[in-house]
């Protein structure tokens, strides 16, 4: 025996390193979320978050910027859910395997990984220009909605292969047509990882910036019309930042963003606990 | 004698590999019927052939006649929904829907169509009681199907079954995943269903041939080595193999 390390010791020394890797990964988590709510919850008043912004943002507040950022998703979502769980659908359970399939995944992969500034412009020269949109809620949506149906597909397709066959099986056995075992049993039964990559693709689609940045405009007027210029917070918070309006704000307005993802992330995971709990009796 | 199912010189493929061999064998109505045999006979392939669960495996094929009630069921008139309707499959492991009780037990009845409360909850407890389940799970339908024990669930796939009211049931191995006093109830269960509906069961289990069916056919290498009355088979079987078979020389 020429172990350089004995195994009780190794074991011991790794176990320091996992612990060592997880606090380390927590701590810059609080930091970060720590240090834009320290920065930002000062500026927080019912003036803040109800008012419209003054001088480009200076003073006032940001409630055009809160109703443009859910405008924005909601309207990337109306596509982007169904498109997004349509495909995972045919991808998991009609399409087998086959070379235009591979093609679809491959292609969704890859719309995954590519840089935002890219949906941006693309954003910028088809729905903007080509298809005169205009800069406007429309536009930024759609742009958005690109970005988030890779994620809800990937998502989606992955909790219905994870649906055990024997389920399939259960209900063709007793007559249920393909469709009826997939709306009746595989979908219940995936519902939670679908939601899942709804709630990461809305993530996305919340605190996207460069995506929208050419395709969304700048107004800072409550958007009512689809066509209407908005103005999402986080562009909000690149432009206090990066034109040196008022720092404070932008950590405010930050501060206002995490708040909002946090309670979506929250809400829906209580919600999707309380459903598996139902679903499985545990 | 009726014979509900028979199936004349069957063949199944697999791709390349041929499974079943020139299966000619008639299924008695209202009879349990055992299909016994060592693992990979093709015991499963066979009663997966009568209700087409096979169509999905893509490599199928098949050669011959297989008749319900004379009806040949490759008939590409024939609509697959229907057939398997009419037979209805117990599975070898438990697999209840990740739904309440209830929604388990009424799901094929959902398929049919049926949405009356009233026609649902006295089919669910009619079939929930012929599965010997009612009293156990009478006042939890609505908690999850999956926190039963594997008894229970079996039962339950069974109660899910005899709801849409088949003609035919095949049971692949159901006891095989439960312990013995679940099997014992299983068992029961099959003696009182056997009056309503004829059974299909693939056993490893030799007792439990002998237990549960009238009729059994012996399953080796894709082909019927002997059919007959169980008794006949056990206790004075025709074919050597059958004898060294349930005697225990091999399988």
């Amino acid at each position: 025996m020429n172990r350089i390390i004995p195994p009780k010791y190794s074991q011991s020394i790794m176990n320091v390193i996992f612990w060592a890797a997880g606090i380390f990964t927590v701590l810059i988590l609080l930091f970060i979320i720590g240090y834009v709510l320290i920065n930002g919850l000062p500026v927080f008043s019912p003036e803040f978050l109800l008012g419209s912004p003054i001088n480009a943002g200076a003073q006032g507040g940001i409630f055009p910027m809160i109703v443009s950022t859910f405008y924005v998703t909601f309207v990337a979502l109306i596509l982007a859910v169904p498109l997004g769980v349509l495909s995972a659908i045919y991808l998991a359970e009609y399409s087998g395997q086959n070379r235009i399939v591979r093609a679809i995944r491959f292609g969704a992969q890859t719309l995954a990984s590519i840089p935002s500034i890219v949906f941006g412009l693309f954003g910028l020269a088809f729905f903007v220009t080509f298809l005169h949109l205009g800069f406007c809620v429309l536009s930024g949506g759609l742009t958005l909605a690109l970005m988030a149906i890779p994620t809800i597909l990937a998502t989606s397709e992955i909790s219905m292969i994870s649906v055990p066959s024997s389920f399939r099986e259960g209900s063709l056995a007793i007559g249920a047509t393909k469709w009826q075992t997939v709306y009746k049993v595989v979908l219940p039964a995936a519902l939670p990882g679908i939601i899942t990559g709804i709630i990461l693709g809305m993530a996305r689609a919340i605190e996207e910036t460069a995506a929208i940045l050419y395709t969304v405009g700048a107004a800072i007027q409550i958007p009512v019309s689809v066509f209407d210029p908005a103005r999402p917070l986080p562009l909000h918070l690149y432009y206090l930042a990066t034109e040196g309006i008022s720092l404070p704000n932008a950590y405010g307005t930050a501060a206002v963003l995490i708040i909002l993802i946090l309670v979506i992330t929250l809400v829906t995971n209580y919600l999707v606990d309380r459903y598996i709990k139902k679903m499985t009796g545990s | 004698m009726a014979y509900i199912i028979e199936s004349e010189g069957l063949n199944v493929y697999f791709g390349e590999s041929h499974i079943l061999k020139d299966i000619s064998i008639q299924i008695p109505t209202n009879e349990v019927t055992a299909i016994i045999g060592p693992s990979g006979c093709g015991k499963s392939t066979f009663i997966r052939t009568i209700n087409r669960m096979n169509d999905l495996i893509p490599s199928f094929r098949h050669e011959g006649l297989v008749l319900l009630d004379g009806d040949d069921i490759y008939d590409p008139k024939l609509d697959v929904v229907d057939l398997r309707m009419r037979i209805g499959m117990v599975f070898q492991k438990p697999n209840p829907f990740p739904k309440s009780i209830f929604d388990n037990v009424a799901y094929g009845l959902g398929i049919q169509g049926i949405t009356d409360k009233e026609v649902l909850r006295e089919r669910v407890e009619q079939s929930l009681k012929a599965a010997a389940l009612w009293d156990e799970v009478m006042d939890k339908l609505e908690t999850s199907a999956l926190g039963l024990s594997g008894g229970q669930q079996q039962r339950l796939c069974i109660a899910r079954t005899i709801a849409v009211e088949p003609e035919v049931i095949l049971m692949d191995e159901p006891c095989s995943a439960l312990d013995p006093i679940s099997t014992t109830k299983i068992e029961d269960l099959i003696h009182k269903l056997k009056k309503d509906f004829t059974i299909i069961i693939v056993t490893h289990n030799m007792q439990q041939a002998t237990r549960v069916s009238k009729h059994t056919s012996f399953f080796l290498n894709g082909e019927i080595v002997e059919s007959g009355l169980t008794e006949k088979i056990f206790i004075e079987p025709g074919d050597k193999r059958t004898e060294d078979y349930i005697t225990g020389r091999f399988g």
